[in-house]
């Protein structure tokens, strides 16, 4: 059962350390002071929660301690989904993947509180009410610029459109999916995938947008099973670049 | 030597001068940050305390000066040593404030929480926010994030200025 939790753990705590750094990446230079320091407030929330899921790997689960996890693995043990990995791009794309990304990870929160696994029962009752504002803020600005201009509404439209594949690989399934729900510790992607579409699409329809057409070929998977996107490597060489540098000493 | 007995009270008294760093007119009591002291014997006459606590937000960058502020108050009652363990096994929630620490928040100029009762946060209580500054109840959200993770931003349209609210969580 290790395994199957590790599995879980590992890929939750990496989708948040690499948005958290995406997030980041819009400190000063946010389209106004509010979304900078939105992105920011949300980049530090997101690490916190890749460093609280690690600590639980490495308290629990026998695995390194945090810094070791975040710093010192190579790029194909990293179980991120490509979503997360994608550049900020301009403000319409951060915004899109935002929205689809968090409404999936607050339904996995929310399913996770019932889990027979108690530490991550407790932390998923924590971080659900964090992330509770983070939706709030996505959701907000999706209707706000899906019935703005005629330049807005297409931007956005543009950006979900390019997202949606690689959103809907957020649910790809491990090879433990069944033991995780035979052992009550997640109900498994597939519950996540439906409840997240009952979510988003009315917020969708309400934002004036299109659903993309899914077509499950383009479905972008790879990312839970170590397959990266051209994306991640140059992220984790400036992420880790400090600890490189000095690994004996280097210290924050 | 006379060893004198530190009581839990004691521990209580002088937690109450550890402040938030980020609202420097509350203590780590008020804000419900303590989740348990305990005063374990010691054979070897050695004089220890554990405190457990637990942070605001998962991602608090002040949890470390927390910690280090508790031990360091705490000592001075004269403990051997004092460990400060963070727990999450206690879920913090903006309930966990004391009422009186809610009235120093607002002096300081930023909306308190309001209780959730451990119900989802309604839009009412979202759009009916008092202003530190004037009172009035004529307030919207500006933003959901402001200068520290527990804070949000919002503007009074009475008093036309914007103002922060600790956040409900």
């Amino acid at each position: 059962m290790s395994n199957a939790l590790k599995d879980l753990l590992f890929k939750m705590a990496d989708d948040a350390l690499i948005i958290g750094h995406r997030n980041s990446e819009w400190t000063g230079i946010g389209p106004m002071l509010e979304e900078d320091l939105a992105f920011s407030s949300m980049a530090q929330d997101k690490i916190g929660h890749a460093q609280a899921l690690y600590k639980i790997l490495n308290d629990v689960l026998g695995e390194a301690d945090a810094d070791t996890l975040a710093f010192k693995r190579e790029e194909k043990n990293f179980k991120c989904c490509q979503l997360v990995e994608q550049p900020i791009g301009e403000y319409d794309f951060s915004i899109v993947r935002q929205f689809l990304f968090d409404h999936a990870e607050l339904i996995r929160y929310d399913m996770l509180t019932q889990s027979s696994f108690q530490p991550l029962a407790q932390l998923a009752k924590k971080v659900k009410g964090e992330i509770k504002y983070h939706v709030m803020h996505a959701d907000t600005f999706v209707k706000l610029l899906g019935n703005g201009t005629e330049e807005s509404k297409a931007r956005l439209q543009t950006s979900l459109n390019y997202a949606w594949h690689l959103a809907l690989g957020i649910f790809e399934k491990s090879e433990f999916e069944n033991d995780l729900i035979s052992e009550n510790i997640f109900a498994g992607e597939e519950e996540l995938k439906k409840r997240w579409l009952q979510k988003i699409i009315p917020i969708i329809e309400a934002a004036s947008l299109k659903i993309p057409a899914t077509d499950e070929s383009k479905i972008v998977y790879g990312g839970r099973k170590g397959f990266h996107s051209e994306y991640l490597k140059p992220l984790l060489d400036e992420m880790c670049e400090v600890v490189r540098s000095d690994e004996a000493t280097a210290e924050w | 030597m006379v060893i004198t007995e530190i009581t839990e009270q004691q521990i209580w008294l002088a937690l109450e001068n550890v402040k938030d760093p980020e609202i420097p007119v509350i203590s780590v009591v008020d804000m419900g940050m303590i989740t348990g002291i305990q005063l374990p014997l010691s054979d070897f006459g050695l004089r220890t305390c554990s405190i457990t606590m637990t942070p605001t937000f998962v991602g608090c960058p002040a949890i470390d000066v927390i910690k280090k502020n508790i031990r360091e108050e705490v000592l001075k009652l004269g403990f051997d040593e004092v460990e400060v363990k963070v727990d999450f096994e206690t879920k913090w929630t903006s309930d966990r404030m004391k009422p009186e620490a809610k009235v120093k928040v607002e002096k300081f100029g930023l909306a308190p929480p309001v209780m959730l009762n451990d119900e989802e946060l309604t839009e009412e209580q979202l759009n009916n926010v008092r202003c530190p500054y004037c009172q009035s109840t004529d307030t919207t959200l500006r933003s959901a994030f402001g200068s520290t993770l527990c804070r949000a931003i919002r503007f009074c349209f009475s008093c036309k200025q914007g103002f922060e609210q600790f956040k409900p969580i």
